[in-house]
């Protein structure tokens, strides 16, 4: 066998299309490019909203007027022009399935490309699947069996008309609409999301999930999800993205609020992989994403990710450690290649007594990509014996790409232990030769290195996820894994 | 009116009085320009994220120092290193004291800024040394637009100094309220080696602002070690800006004491331009009462090679707070950098507070790079053992806490400044021991 080295690894890495492109051509009703006023009505109109939805979005829509798009991320790219985005759109036929033969089977068939069959996830792993194609939900199941444990999981758009309490109580209250730029656009213009609520107690017996796919060209996704995990309840949430190639730049600009009352906890999972763009950096998926989750005593909050698509990054799940006690976590994995960038990190706020977290990055730049973290521990005054420990390392691929650390630590309180450690290197050639001595070809001795980079924040996901993130690695990274 | 007008309106005073050779005026005439347009540095710029200055800008500084001051040495004796034989070079508000002095021309050059500025025997090293290093800041600018008095260190090829060179700057405080801008030019040629203490001293409880900007030039093989303690007076702030150029195969190191003053901020910066270069930065930093300590370290690798060592401890009591924030750039061309950087703290006042941005930019592949940062309390199982032993508590605070330190101090070459360093610690942490080891 011919000695596989770096070089041909760089060389697979520049030539490995986008494998999951492609475009499902379904009749959308989609509005005219532009956003004022009448158009963020109209989206409210469009999803029959009541009277204080519509005007939580306008009042969002104000500020954001006001607002100017942020610049200190280490990303270059071109800015979205606002005005040429249209800002709904949504799967024409829009009936309420009983059964998977309604469904419009050009959907179907876009779905068993991404691999997720329907029918086999209804029988097999016991995954309840909310698919949001372009924003709309079109095919909710498992609700039966969530619904008996008082479970609510549904799109956001109807939980604002079936449980508008819940909805009015917790919107906006961890990312609130003049939080930052593109969370208050998101906030006037959001078109769906899910909706998750675990009553009190309640240990959710299934990995929630959901799909989302930007499918309508010319259309930004603007997602909106609400997890609210009451006292002593547990969920495991995931969600995964892919995105047809396409050479238009795409935005999306999701927000994310997590809520875990007392002794509750979350662990929300992302796999993502958006059109990164091709060789030459034409086209790819903006992302500007808005995470944040907010623990009360005694609750969990664990963000994993793996970060593999998009032209442009720009996302930071972040927990607020409300509560006593409380305990936040970040594992993530970004891979960037390309003309790729990726601006990523996680922000933790230490509020409350004896509070924990853990940020374990780990960055892979290949190409002429640039991969940063940015991340900032804060312990404020009164939050005593607050414990962080911080770990971001990078590898890179490849002389014409850069990786980057802003972490920013601010400590407040004597009794704070904080500890942060980064490390940056390539694979090392004495790493390669201890496993060749061994037996073990170069080819394999990468993949076992870059594995055992990843390990550790792999190893934190999900049995139902753990697959398809190997899948998302090979994607952007092949030749280096298995 | 605000500093700043008040400044840049004094500026065509100033150039009047001092009157120099045309190339330093227009570098002066450009760097006024900069601070004009450029202003104070606020909490808006990134660098400036946690330190303010609006506190010490708002005092009505005097520009220039109005009249000569004279000190005897007794009064001032306790500032030197006084127990080694070394050059002095002291200046009093600003001035030039011969009198406490000990310059030389014999081989070596180590005299006055403003002589270098307008003899022309050292036109040639001006032109190519001076203002080559400092950055564009509007700090930097303004301290050039003002350039006249300094330190002027030119070290000829193959020269070791045999004596540490003392740069002391004292203000009288006889007026209410001073601002001095000295400048130091620090050459040292060839296989040359040179070590430089800096001190900035206030007598006097008066206001004082200090905006300092040294240039140092390590060529081929040169070695080059700079200490700076900061002890001041509780009124007297410093900023102090250190641009180091190193070409191939020079060892830098730059030591930087930090016990006090009001505010303190070092901007550090070292460009490494060739291959096989170190440099090292290292601080201590400890402070109390409502200080401010801010470092503020760059190194551009630049070529391969390379290597950058940083260290930094900080013991932060009462309402201090303390700043760190490291850079390590990594060029694309600048593989096999090995750069560290370590920034440890300990907070023993539940009011202080310590914000730290370590932070590493890189666009080469093959390079080991390594940050690490802690925030972290004294072990108690440590203070029990001692105090099991019949070690008081605030000697056996002290004692982990001079350990915890003890790797910056490890590093410095002059017995007698560690000595005097190990007595200023002792000192600030209020017990009276040795710590002879």
């Amino acid at each position: 066998m011919s000695k596989y080295t770096e070089d041909d690894l760089r060389e697979e890495l520049k030539t490995k299309e986008y494998e999951y492109g492609f475009y499902t051509d379904i009749e959308s009703d989609t509005f005219p490019n532009g956003l004022n006023e009448d158009i963020v009505r109209a989206i409210s109109k469009k999803k029959e909203e009541p009277e204080w939805m519509t005007e939580w979005r306008l009042e969002a829509f104000r500020i954001w007027k006001e607002m100017e798009e942020p610049e200190w991320a280490n990303v270059k790219y071109k800015k979205p022009d606002f005005q040429a985005i249209s800002y709904y759109s949504a799967p024409n036929s829009k009936p309420k399935y009983d059964s998977l033969d309604e469904v419009d089977p050009e959907l179907l068939a876009t779905f068993e490309k991404l691999g997720i069959s329907l029918d086999e996830q209804k029988k097999l792993a016991g995954v309840a699947m909310d698919v949001v194609v372009d924003s709309v939900s079109v095919a909710t199941t498992f609700k039966k069996t969530l619904g008996e444990k008082g479970i609510i999981f549904m799109s956001i758009s109807e939980a604002i008309k079936e449980h508008p309490e819940l909805v009015k109580k917790y919107l906006g209250t961890v990312v609130p609409q003049k939080d930052n730029f593109y969370a208050a656009l998101n906030s006037a213009v959001f078109s769906d999301g899910s909706f998750c609520y675990i009553p009190k107690g309640v240990k959710c017996p299934m990995e929630l999930s959901t799909y989302f796919r930007i499918n309508q060209a010319g259309t930004g996704q603007f997602e909106r999800t609400l997890v609210i995990a009451d006292e002593g309840s547990y969920v495991s949430y995931l969600e995964g993205c892919t995105a047809p190639s396409r050479d238009e730049n795409q935005l999306h600009a999701a927000v994310v609020e997590l809520i875990a009352l007392d002794d509750a906890e979350i662990k929300y999972s992302t796999v993502q992989n958006w059109f990164p763009g091709n060789a030459e950096g034409k086209g790819g998926v903006y992302n500007f994403v808005t995470k944040r989750g907010l623990c009360e005593t005694n609750a969990k909050i664990s963000w994993t990710q793996v970060e593999t698509g998009s032209a442009v990054t720009w996302k930071y799940p972040s927990c607020v450690l409300k509560g006593d006690n409380s305990v936040g976590e970040f594992y993530s994995i970004a891979v960037t290649n390309n003309y790729q960038q990726a601006d990523t990190g996680t922000k933790m706020i230490h509020l409350g007594k004896n509070t924990k977290s853990t940020i374990i990055s780990k960055g892979i730049s290949a190409g002429k990509s640039q991969n940063s973290y940015r991340g900032l521990v804060q312990v404020n005054s009164r939050a005593e014996n607050a414990r962080n420990f911080s770990q971001c390392d990078s590898l890179l691929m490849g002389n014409e790409c850069g990786a980057h650390t802003f972490p920013y630590i601010e400590a407040k309180n004597q009794s704070a232990k904080i500890e942060h450690e980064a490390t940056t290197s390539k694979i090392g050639e004495d790493q390669i030769f201890y496993c060749n001595q061994r037996g073990i070809d170069t080819e394999k001795a990468i993949a076992l290195i870059v594995n055992g980079f990843s390990k550790d924040v792999l190893n934190k996901l999900p049995m139902e996820f753990a697959v398809e993130a190997q899948k998302l690695l090979e994607i952007s990274l092949e030749g280096s894994v298995g | 009116m605000d500093l700043k007008e008040k400044l840049v309106s004094s500026f065509l005073a100033f150039e009047n009085r001092v009157d120099v050779d045309a190339y330093a005026h227009n570098l002066r005439s450009d760097a006024i320009k900069i601070f004009e347009e450029k202003g104070f540095p606020s909490k808006k710029e990134e660098a400036w994220k946690y330190t303010s200055l609006n506190s010490i800008l708002k005092e009505d500084y005097s520009v220039f120092p109005k009249q000569e001051n004279a000190l005897e040495y007794s009064q001032v004796k306790q500032y030197f290193i006084h127990d080694i034989d070394s050059y002095k070079i002291i200046f009093i508000d600003g001035k030039y004291s011969s009198h406490l002095s000990q310059t030389t021309h014999d081989g070596i050059d180590v005299c006055l800024m403003s002589a270098a500025l307008n003899k022309p025997k050292y036109q040639l090293v001006i032109e190519n040394y001076f203002n080559k290093a400092a950055g564009k800041d509007s700090l930097t600018s303004l301290n050039t637009a003002f350039s006249c008095e300094g330190a002027y260190i030119h070290i000829p090829k193959n020269k070791i100094v045999e004596k540490p060179i003392q740069i002391l700057h004292f203000s009288t405080g006889n007026e209410s309220a001073t601002m001095l801008q000295p400048r130091n030019l620090v050459v040292v040629g060839e296989n040359s080696h040179v070590q430089i203490i800096e001190r900035h001293q206030s007598l006097t409880d008066n206001p004082v602002l200090t905006n300092s900007v040294t240039e140092i030039f390590a060529n081929k093989r040169a070695i080059v070690d700079y200490y700076k303690i900061q002890n001041d007076k509780e009124n007297a702030s410093l900023i102090d800006n250190t641009f180091i150029k190193q070409k191939r195969e020079s060892l830098a190191s730059v030591h930087t004491f930090a016990f006090g003053g009001k505010l303190t901020r070092n901007n550090l910066n070292f460009y490494q331009n060739g291959e096989r270069i170190d440099s090292t930065l290292k601080g201590i930093t400890i402070i109390g009462n409502k200080q401010h300590v801010d470092h503020n370290t760059l190194v551009h690798h630049i070529e391969p090679n390379c290597e950058s060592h940083q260290d930094y401890k900080g013991i932060f009591a009462d309402r201090s707070t303390g700043v760190f924030n490291g850079k390590v750039v990594v060029e694309k061309e600048a593989q096999k950098t090995n750069a560290f950087q370590a920034n440890n703290n300990i907070l023993i006042s539940d009011k202080a507070s310590i914000n730290t941005k370590p932070q590493l930019e890189i666009f080469a592949d093959d390079v080991k790079c390594s940050h690490g940062c802690t925030i972290g309390q004294l072990d108690e199982n440590a203070m029990f053992y001692m105090r099991s032993r019949g070690i008081p508590e605030k000697e056996a605070r002290a004692l982990l806490m001079f350990a915890f330190s003890n790797n910056v101090l490890e590093s410095v070459k002059i017995p007698e400044l560690k000595q005097r360093i190990t007595k200023i610690i002792a000192n600030k942490l209020g017990v009276n021991i040795g710590f002879d080891l």
